[in-house]
């Protein structure tokens, strides 16, 4: 089965019951996509499938043949950081790190979102197609992450820094690269 | 997980018969539920047929109805324009549900057809007549706090778990479906069971019938419209109580027309129409919303530990009519 992963064409042949985060990581060796849960509670596997962010551990993999998947070895490398994760760096957005390539990919996505005008549920007035990432809007689209460690505070601000502090171009480069 | 034959399906005839040839297939959409549920073995088809490719198209059609395609993701549903505009208690729904991952992978139809969350039903250490019937159930005398207030059986206290089913019942949503006797159409208000002495029968489909849509007619008054949601944390979480509700109120300041629905209350979304028959015609008065939600309760039979849920359904139903009015709540 073939998938495009972070840019590069991948085949694979596996068991229909795997996980597209089993996929990644044991049949791939892309071990930066976490398992926290397996459950979809905790969000540190989410990966962005043609720009949306998903849980991995939900995800059939043969169900997302075809699919161009980002995971957060596909956002950065070493000395050139994609900006949300140097802002991560920046604003201590985590301390011991295994929630972080799903935040990462989280904000990304819900950056996009943003960018298309979905609502969440504390938008007050559902006919306003733009989208002002506030501290509650994003405390709000970045529910589906848990951080252990507690980090939030900073994980917030690293995501207003890139995404919603100085309008929102810097953020749109960030969702286009990742899409 | 056991082991399964993976299919997609082109057509909405092509996964009835692809799903016919197996007594235990199942229709795959978003697998956010049933993925998990063939993870811990409580769901064991042989074959999945993968539907999230059908139709997902959001159509308005000239009358103002909707008609939605079975594989519209949550996220998309609840971005629709017309559906933020002329039904926003659905699209509020939706968007008071699960994460902004799940909802993205979550179809309508998966939506429909999600499993309660029941601790016991998915504990295979405990007793569970819906996941095992005649089993017994631990629910009953256990930790029940998030369990059924209505419609309840000795049977089983599992609650429906969906927001979005809450705001499609109070628009009398139609679902449309396709089986191996051709296609039919069905209320989603008919569509959940409730448990009494079967709750592992959770709906009236027939063996792989396929839900391909869901139709929401018109609605003028649901412009005021809104659902709200009580959790135990203030995202991510399912509903103790959930309300949705459309008002539509004469000049004179009565109630003309009324819908109301609960979430986390019962075995399947339910429509209050108790409480709509106590409004139409009376004064918009908040002691007319508290009156109208007791006439809606009193077949309550809370459980050991859910009696707050009674309270919290006629206080959340008052404060939701309130605002829809205009009064502060």
């Amino acid at each position: 089965m073939r998938f495009t992963i972070n840019d590069k064409p991948v085949e694979a042949e596996f068991d229909p019951r795997t996980s597209l985060l089993d996929l990644l990581r044991d049949h791939l060796g892309l071990t930066g996509s976490k398992k926290g849960c397996n459950q979809g509670a905790c969000g540190a596997c989410t990966v962005l499938v043609d720009g949306e962010r998903i849980n991995s551990c939900l995800a059939l993999a043969v169900q997302y043949q075809g699919r161009a998947i980002t995971t957060v070895e596909g956002l950065g490398q070493t000395g050139s950081l994609h900006p949300l994760q140097q802002a991560f760096v920046e604003h201590d957005g985590f301390q011991c790190g295994y929630c972080t390539p799903g935040q990462l990919c989280s904000a990304i996505g819900m950056a996009g979102e943003a960018a298309r005008g979905v609502p969440s549920v504390v938008t007050a007035d559902l006919g306003d197609e733009t989208v002002t990432l506030s501290h509650d809007e994003l405390r709000e689209r970045m529910s589906g992450n848990l951080c252990r460690c507690g980090a939030y505070n900073g994980i917030i601000d690293a995501i207003t820094e890139t995404f919603a502090a100085d309008g929102s171009q810097k953020g749109d480069a960030g969702a286009r690269k990742a899409a | 997980m056991t082991p399964f034959q993976y299919e997609r399906a082109a057509t909405a005839p092509d996964a009835v018969r692809m799903a016919s040839n197996s007594a235990s297939a199942k229709y795959l959409g978003g697998g956010t539920n049933l993925v998990d549920l063939m993870r811990e073995t409580i769901e064991t088809p042989e074959r999945l047929v993968d539907v999230s490719g059908l139709s997902r198209t959001i159509e308005t059609r000239p009358d103002g109805s909707l008609l939605i395609g079975a594989a519209a993701t949550n996220t998309a549903l609840a971005s629709d324009l017309t559906v933020r505009r002329d039904f926003p208690l659905l699209a509020r729904a939706i968007l008071a549900g699960a994460s902004g991952q799940i909802r993205n992978m979550a179809t309508v139809g998966g939506n429909i057809l999600q499993r309660t969350r029941c601790a016991y039903f998915y504990d295979d250490a405990a007793r569970c007549n819906k996941r095992e019937p005649g089993a017994g159930c631990d629910a009953l005398d256990g930790f029940n706090r998030i369990h059924a207030i209505l419609g309840a059986s000795p049977a089983c206290v599992a609650t429906h778990p969906s927001d979005m089913c809450v705001a499609l019942v109070a628009l009398d949503a139609v679902v449309h479906l396709e089986g191996a006797n051709g296609t039919r159409r069905i209320p989603l208000a008919d569509l959940h069971r409730l448990p009494e002495g079967r709750p592992d029968i959770e709906t009236v489909l027939q063996p792989h019938e396929l839900i391909t849509a869901v139709e929401i007619p018109a609605l003028s008054f649901a412009r005021r419209s809104t659902y709200r949601k009580v959790r135990d944390r203030a995202s991510y979480a399912f509903a103790l109580v959930s309300v949705g509700a459309a008002l539509d109120l004469s000049e004179d300041g009565s109630v003309r027309d009324i819908r109301l629905a609960l979430g986390g209350v019962a075995h399947k979304p339910w429509r209050a129409l108790k409480a709509e028959d106590a409004l139409r015609g009376q004064p918009a008065t908040e002691a007319n919303f508290r009156a109208a939600a007791e006439a809606e309760l009193t077949d309550a039979a809370p459980l050991r530990d859910n009696a707050f849920k009674v309270e919290l359904a006629r206080r959340t139903i008052t404060a939701v009519l309130s605002e829809l009015k205009g009064d502060a709540a």
